[in-house]
């Protein structure tokens, strides 16, 4: 089944700059998809629209069931709690501890105390951080700090994590790191969307794999890898 | 039962934040604070000229002069009649001899002056001391009056009292604009001192719609954030209203300069007071947040 459904999706900026292009995407349940492609070819902006942080000026886009193009700003709220979303930046409050970081996302559903401290445990042990619950974000790594913001993406027990260049502030082996419990969660279910720039990661994952140029989508590979010759002509 | 958890959850944290992102909060609580003891003293203020202008107006009396010859089933007749009218608040007779008596005890002069004459000689005329309910309106219940029979002269310092009515409502109307007014601006003041606080957590806002909040979930703990910066911006003003204004009233013995300007009573007037600027500071407070808060939650 599908997860994801774009159909012809054209997305023009305010200030007349186009950045995607007659998109038509299907990514199934349960996917594990790389988004690549050089500098200003619409990947951001594609991911952007997945969590409806852009709206697309023309075109369908359904995530989980929701109509996302359709969605309103006041009801933006009900397609982010099906979804969790990573950043290159990772996004933690600094004044709040690892636990408090974590247990926000479930806080402000009002759920029940026991409830938030068995899910936060839970998580922070998948992505192996449970001896750093009380610590603050600024006393941790980069990687540590990015496996936060994993934990925090997850713990809503999402269909789908959207990964915006997670491993783009970090060295080659926390980058394998964090790939590495990306690739658990993935295998719990979950299905990964992930835009990165990484060809080290690409290759050695062999999932799937769009590669954009321009704001249209020009290869789609199935196993794919970064240096695959098509690709290769693109860049 | 999941939504008390959402508000006492929401409580915790505005507490929090207010400690967590200090300085900032220092500076909206400063800036009610200030404000709040500018509100305050205006209403101590007006309050004040307001009581003294009430008991200035309640000193104002009617005096009506009867004819000489008046009879006293004539006098009972203009007291019914007076006392009928719409303004008149209460009306006292006081029979010429007895005024006469008063004068003469007063005075060895009226003594010699008046010792000899009786009733029907006496000089002195019977009168009707009335007093009015509005003061606006004396001139009108005034001019009634001396249109009834076997009444010789109306008085009722008439210019000065006028004079003073119309001195009287602008210093209200003044008082009342300028705690409006004093209202208004620390409200919007406070609502950019607070725009600049949550400026700075623009990125908690962000995060907070990222994992799921809805604008509402964002909203309400900015609220009582302001809830509670309008609280600590108004506990000083309200000890100052407290314990300022008593010390005052005991320092003068609830005279200002002469006997003629009575303060208000402390109790229950500083009471009131506290309960106005602690209202104002919550309402500004959480009208701040909600003006500052409300700016971030656009998509």
């Amino acid at each position: 089944m599908d997860l994801i459904r774009m159909k012809d999706v054209n997305k023009r900026y305010k200030n007349g700059v186009a950045a995607i292009y007659d998109l038509n995407l299907k990514i199934e349940k349960g996917d594990f998809v790389f988004i690549i492609g050089s500098t200003g070819c619409g990947k951001s902006t594609l991911i952007k629209m997945l969590y409806r942080e852009e709206k697309p000026t023309s075109g369908k886009i359904i995530v989980g069931g929701i109509d996302v193009a359709k969605l309103r700003s006041r009801k933006v709220y009900k397609l982010r709690r099906k979804l969790g979303v990573v950043f290159q930046d990772f996004k933690l409050l600094n004044r709040s501890t690892v636990y408090e970081n974590v247990a926000f996302a479930l806080e402000i559903f009002g759920a029940p105390k026991s409830e938030i401290h068995s899910k936060v445990k839970k998580v922070l042990e998948l992505v192996g951080l449970k001896h750093k619950a009380k610590n603050y974000p600024t006393e941790l790594s980069g990687g540590e700090q990015q496996r936060v913001a994993i934990a925090r993406a997850i713990v809503n027990g999402p269909k789908l994590l959207i990964c915006d260049e997670p491993t783009g502030n970090l060295d080659e082996n926390t980058s394998l790191e964090i790939m590495a419990v990306l690739e658990a969660i993935n295998q719990m279910g979950t299905t990964i969307i992930m835009v990165t720039h990484d060809t080290d990661i690409v290759n050695r994952l062999k999932k799937r794999v769009i590669l954009l140029d321009s704001g249209r989508i020009v290869k789609d590979y199935q196993k794919g890898t970064y240096n695959h010759e098509s690709i290769k002509n693109f860049k | 039962m999941r939504a008390l958890r959402i508000l006492s959850r929401n409580i915790r944290d505005a507490f929090k934040n207010v400690f967590r992102n200090f300085s900032l909060s220092l500076a909206s609580i400063s800036c009610i604070t200030i404000t709040l003891i500018v509100v305050a003293l205006a209403i101590l203020l007006s309050e004040n000229v307001n009581n003294f202008a009430k008991l200035v107006e309640k000193d104002v009396t009617i005096v009506v002069f009867l004819n000489r010859e008046v009879t006293e089933e004539q006098i009972d007749d203009i007291h019914d009649n007076i006392e009928v009218l719409e303004n008149v608040e209460s009306i006292t007779f006081q029979d010429k001899m007895s005024i006469s008596k008063d004068m003469m005890e007063s005075s060895e002069v009226f003594k010699n002056i008046l010792g000899n004459y009786d009733r029907t000689e006496n000089p002195i005329q019977d009168t009707f001391l009335v007093k009015v309910k509005e003061i606006e309106k004396i001139r009108k219940t005034a001019d009634q009056i001396k249109e009834m029979e076997h009444v010789n002269i109306v008085k009722y310092g008439e210019g000065m009292v006028e004079q003073l009515v119309s001195m009287f409502n602008v210093v209200k109307k003044i008082s009342i604009f300028m705690v409006l007014a004093l209202i208004v601006v620390t409200a919007f003041l406070i609502s950019n001192t607070i725009k600049i606080t949550i400026f700075s957590r623009k990125r908690e806002i962000e995060i907070m719609r990222l994992v799921g909040a809805s604008n509402l979930n964002i909203k309400i703990p900015f609220l009582f954030e302001g809830l509670f910066l309008g609280i600590f911006g108004s506990i000083i003003p309200i000890l100052g209203t407290i314990y300022g204004y008593t010390a005052l009233y005991n320092n003068f013995n609830g005279q200002l300069f002469s006997p003629f300007i009575q303060l208000l009573k402390p109790e229950p007037f500083i009471y009131i007071i506290s309960a106005i600027l602690l209202g104002i500071g919550i309402l500004v407070g959480m009208f701040g947040s909600s003006r500052a808060v409300k700016k971030h939650l656009k998509i």
